[in-house]
């Protein structure tokens, strides 16, 4: 082992290539993970920092909150149902803000949300008008005090604070009173209408486990069917499909990483045969020629996947905000890093047959 | 009574070829005493390799039986030949194979990094070995920076730092000038009397048996003491 970090530090040359190249795919590796991560905070946010255990529906609605109808009736019998603690209403709905300040055409995508059971990180619903506001709205120029102008109507909310990752379907939340989101939706978008005590979504919360709370909803109330939270995050339109997609182009990357460390450290095997033949013959074990291989990919794995955190973290503060949903974290990129090196072991490992073939007879080359 | 350093009877080996067999040692038959350096002297192809790597635990014997320091290698099998190769015997090979981005003193630790792990006393031991073959002011220097005979004597000391039973020399003075190797002869006597460690030492050069206390001939894989 101190061999093989001796000869890293003194042919550093040896290793460059591979470092590089393994820097470019590390950066991959974090910059598409980076963008999934972004992409599905802008269209989870809102249904993530929900606090409650599950979230309520309409029979028809196929967990679209926009085709979801919770009549009082429904509510009121979810409400009396065993293993159901909390109730609170939820509607939502997409438009386009006026911004002052901004040009006439220039206008922020808003999610208008009403709710009454706060979600994480929002306070208690703001006074009706009001409304705290998603921080990439701050992107769009919005500020607190302002009054932005919703929809073809121009419905008038004022921002009076600000709400972080909260974001639905790529627009930047509003979070207001249930009275002040119906407004906005019958204002703007008079073909959904809702009367004064229908809501589209139920939050709930109970005593028992989030499946336990689900099963309670559900057996209350015929009409109605609530998911997890977790499970109503993956029936947001176009997120699994994402993961999926996402998740198998990383797939690959570190396949390619993979293949990238198997071939150049079985290159480097067959360059040393010479090298390992002699140290076999003065009594080195395979195992621990082998392990100084494996230990010699994991220090160029982790120096490329430094250098490439550092890259991404950059380009993440170059990038202007609001431009690439690129959102960089710590867990995305110790993720990253976990699965180069797991692929660093697996693609030394194609050496060591050769390695244990290396025969101590060789040294005697004459 | 000590046991002798090497004991080989009746050891035959034979490369097996696609099309031909060569017979690389016919019966040979070898004792060296516990302390005795033996020069063995050949013709280019005569075998002496071929001893040296079976006395050394690198080849297996087709035939015969072959024990250092009273141990029975004979039927060992890998694993067991890379213990006994760490802790029995010291080679210094034809061609000088030091690490080339060690620099002196890291080639002789590295026989203890890859083997018995002492660490102190084997810092220790690496750091007499060089002043004794006058390498001290040259511990740092990679083998690219050595002449041919202090890169020998490098090679001298990595074959001595686990404290073997026996070291085979494999011509190690075929690289240097006449003067060069007798210098570098009369290190390895001194250095093998003054531990009492035995040596075979294989050689072309006539004026090198000199330094050794018998001399074996081998020819076609056949030896003949003098
Ligand atoms: N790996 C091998 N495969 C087949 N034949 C071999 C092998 N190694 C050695 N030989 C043959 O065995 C015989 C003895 O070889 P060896 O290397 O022991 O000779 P040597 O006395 O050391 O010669 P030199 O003085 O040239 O080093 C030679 O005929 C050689 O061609
Ligand atoms: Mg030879």
């Amino acid at each position: 082992m101190k061999l093989a970090l001796r000869e890293l530090v003194r042919k550093p040359g040896r290793f460059v290539t591979a470092t590089v190249i393994l820097t470019l795919i590390a950066v991959l590796l974090m910059f598409l993970g980076g963008l999934l991560d972004g992409l599905l905070r802008l269209s989870t946010g809102a249904i993530r920092a929900q606090s409650a255990d599950a979230i309520v529906y309409s029979e028809s609605s196929q967990s679209s909150f926009l085709r979801s109808r919770i009549e009082a009736d429904d509510r009121a019998a979810i409400e009396a149902a065993d293993g159901v603690d909390e109730v609170g209403g939820l509607g939502v709905v997409l438009l386009g803000a006026r911004v002052p300040g901004n040009g006439p055409r220039d206008l922020a995508n808003v999610a208008v949300w009403g709710y009454e059971l706060p979600p994480t990180g929002v306070p208690e619903p703001p006074a009706p008008g009001e409304a705290y506001a998603d921080e990439l709205l701050q992107a769009d120029g919005v500020e607190v005090g302002q009054e932005l102008l919703i929809g073809p109507a121009r419905t008038p909310i004022t921002v009076v604070g600000w709400v972080t990752d909260t974001a639905y379907n790529g627009s930047g939340g509003l979070w207001a009173d249930l009275d002040t989101w119906r407004e906005a939706l019958a204002q703007n978008r008079p073909d959904a209408v809702l009367a004064d005590d229908v809501v589209q979504a139920l939050v709930i919360s109970g005593p028992g486990d989030p499946a336990e709370v689900v099963a309670a909803a559900d057996a209350a109330n015929e009409g109605t069917y609530a998911l997890t939270v977790d499970d109503a995050i993956s029936a947001i339109p176009g997120v699994d499909e994402q993961s999926g997609t996402f998740n198998q182009i990383l797939g690959v990357t570190v396949v390619i990483a993979l293949v990238v460390i198997a071939l150049f450290f079985a290159l480097l095997t067959v360059e040393r045969t010479a090298l390992y033949g002699v140290l076999k013959a003065i009594g080195a074990r395979s195992r621990t020629i082998f392990g100084g291989l494996v230990v010699q990919a994991a220090a160029v794995t982790l120096i490329a996947s430094a250098i490439a955190g550092v890259l991404v973290v950059v380009l993440d503060l170059l990038i202007p905000p609001g431009s690439i949903p690129l959102y960089v974290s710590v867990g995305r990129i110790v993720l990253s890093v976990v699965l180069l090196l797991i692929a660093a072991v697996i693609g030394s490992a194609f050496s060591l047959r050769r390695v244990l073939r290396v025969d101590p007879a060789s040294a005697l080359g004459n | 009574m000590t046991q002798p350093a090497l004991q080989m009877s009746d050891v035959r080996k034979v490369y097996s070829m696609a099309d031909n067999e060569v017979v690389a040692l016919d019966h040979a038959t070898l004792t060296v005493g516990a302390d005795e350096i033996i020069a063995l002297v050949g013709p280019s192809g005569s075998g002496k390799t071929t001893l040296c790597s079976i006395a050394g635990g690198i080849l297996s014997a087709t035939e015969g039986s072959i024990a250092v320091g009273g141990e029975e290698i004979t039927d060992y099998g890998d694993k067991e030949l890379t213990t006994f190769r760490q802790n029995k015997v010291g080679f210094v090979f034809q061609s000088v194979n030091l690490v080339p981005f060690l620099n002196a003193r890291e080639n002789l630790l590295v026989v203890d990094e890859l083997g018995r792990r002492e660490g102190k006393p084997a810092r220790d031991r690496a750091d007499r070995l060089l002043d004794e073959l006058g390498l001290a002011d040259r511990a740092k220097n990679l083998p690219s920076q050595l002449s041919g005979g202090q890169k020998q004597r490098v090679a001298i000391g990595r074959a001595l730092m686990n404290e073997p039973e026996l070291v085979l020399f494999d011509e190690p003075t075929s690289a240097l000038d006449t003067e060069l190797g007798q210098q570098v002869m009369e290190l390895i006597r001194s250095e093998m009397k003054s531990r009492g460690t035995a040596a075979i030492v294989v050689t072309h050069d006539e004026r090198i048996t000199s330094y050794c206390d018998r001399t074996v001939h081998i020819t076609d894989g056949v030896l003949n003491a003098d």
